[in-house]
């Protein structure tokens, strides 16, 4: 059962992006690029995807548990430090690079491009070293 | 039709997800922390697992039964995804979240850490593309 609602909520997940146009490189780019022809979608998806978290999760929380489990499992750190904002840096310098985020990549996958694929196992290398530079 | 209506629809699309996934499993639609919960082999990852597979059966879906051809693929060059995933892997992996863990599920529950993460991430972003595009001219 839990398979299933993984199943669903990933295809729900990936129609939302495709339907956005977050597959596509050039939007996101576009949103990114402030000072050129701008390009606002990626303001409608993220406020789109915000009211609808803020409002459920709000009604969800209120419960002691998930359907299908004992507790919510969620992330429990509340510092904010260094790591954090290098990281979340980072992230967003790659982003800039290539218009894709993991979520898209990963959808875009089904376009069968090389780029995206290069993209995808690039981003795998780069989360394994930093896992092992960070826990040694 | 309102001419941003499908960004909307699809962002409701995501959000909807999101609340979909803490409401039967407890957990956070975060796509970077699903994606290493997979290949770091945790414990009770078939959803994980099959939540990848929808991330790839949605568009298929999407553009098929829609009939919504696929976006242009990139006129960049290949280092340049390469570097882009690097960069993005790495940048993940500190962070502790993508733009789905830290934007959308992190602002939803009001995390003080998500906001300052998805300000940041959005900064360097919009600074990345313009030094790209507007001070070295390249595309």
């Amino acid at each position: 059962m839990k398979a299933i609602i993984g199943l669903l909520c990933g295809t729900l997940f990936g129609i939302g992006l495709a339907m956005s146009g977050m597959t596509d490189t050039a939007k996101v780019l576009g949103f990114l690029d402030v000072s050129g022809d701008w390009v606002p979608d990626l303001a409608f998806v993220m406020g789109g995807a915000v009211c609808v978290t803020l409002v459920g999760f709000y009604l969800v929380l209120k419960s002691k548990a998930p359907l299908l489990g004992k507790k919510f499992l969620l992330p429990g750190t509340r510092i904010i430090d260094g790591r954090l904002l290098g990281g979340a840096a980072i992230f967003g310098i790659g982003w800039g690079v290539y218009g894709y985020c993991p979520g898209p990549a990963l959808s875009a996958l089904v376009y069968m491009e090389q780029n995206t694929g290069i993209f995808v196992v690039a981003m795998l290398v780069g989360m394994a070293l930093t896992n092992r530079l960070t826990r040694a | 039709m309102f001419a941003y209506a499908t960004p909307l629809i699809g962002g409701l699309l995501i959000g909807t997800s999101a609340v979909a996934l803490l409401w039967f499993l407890g957990r956070i639609a975060g796509v970077a922390g699903i994606v290493w919960g997979a290949i770091s082999a945790q414990p009770d990852n078939a959803w994980r697992w099959l939540f990848i597979v929808g991330l790839l059966l949605g568009p298929a879906l999407y553009h098929t039964l829609t009939a919504t051809p696929y976006p242009v693929p990139s006129a960049l060059p290949w280092w340049q995804a390469a570097a882009g995933g690097l960069l993005v892997g790495i940048g993940v992996k500190l962070g502790s979240g993508c733009t789905s863990g830290h934007g959308v599920c992190g602002l939803g529950r009001l995390s003080p850490r998500s906001l300052v993460a998805t300000i940041t991430f959005m900064a360097t972003g919009i600074a990345t593309v313009y030094v790209i595009r507007h001070v070295l001219g390249a595309m």
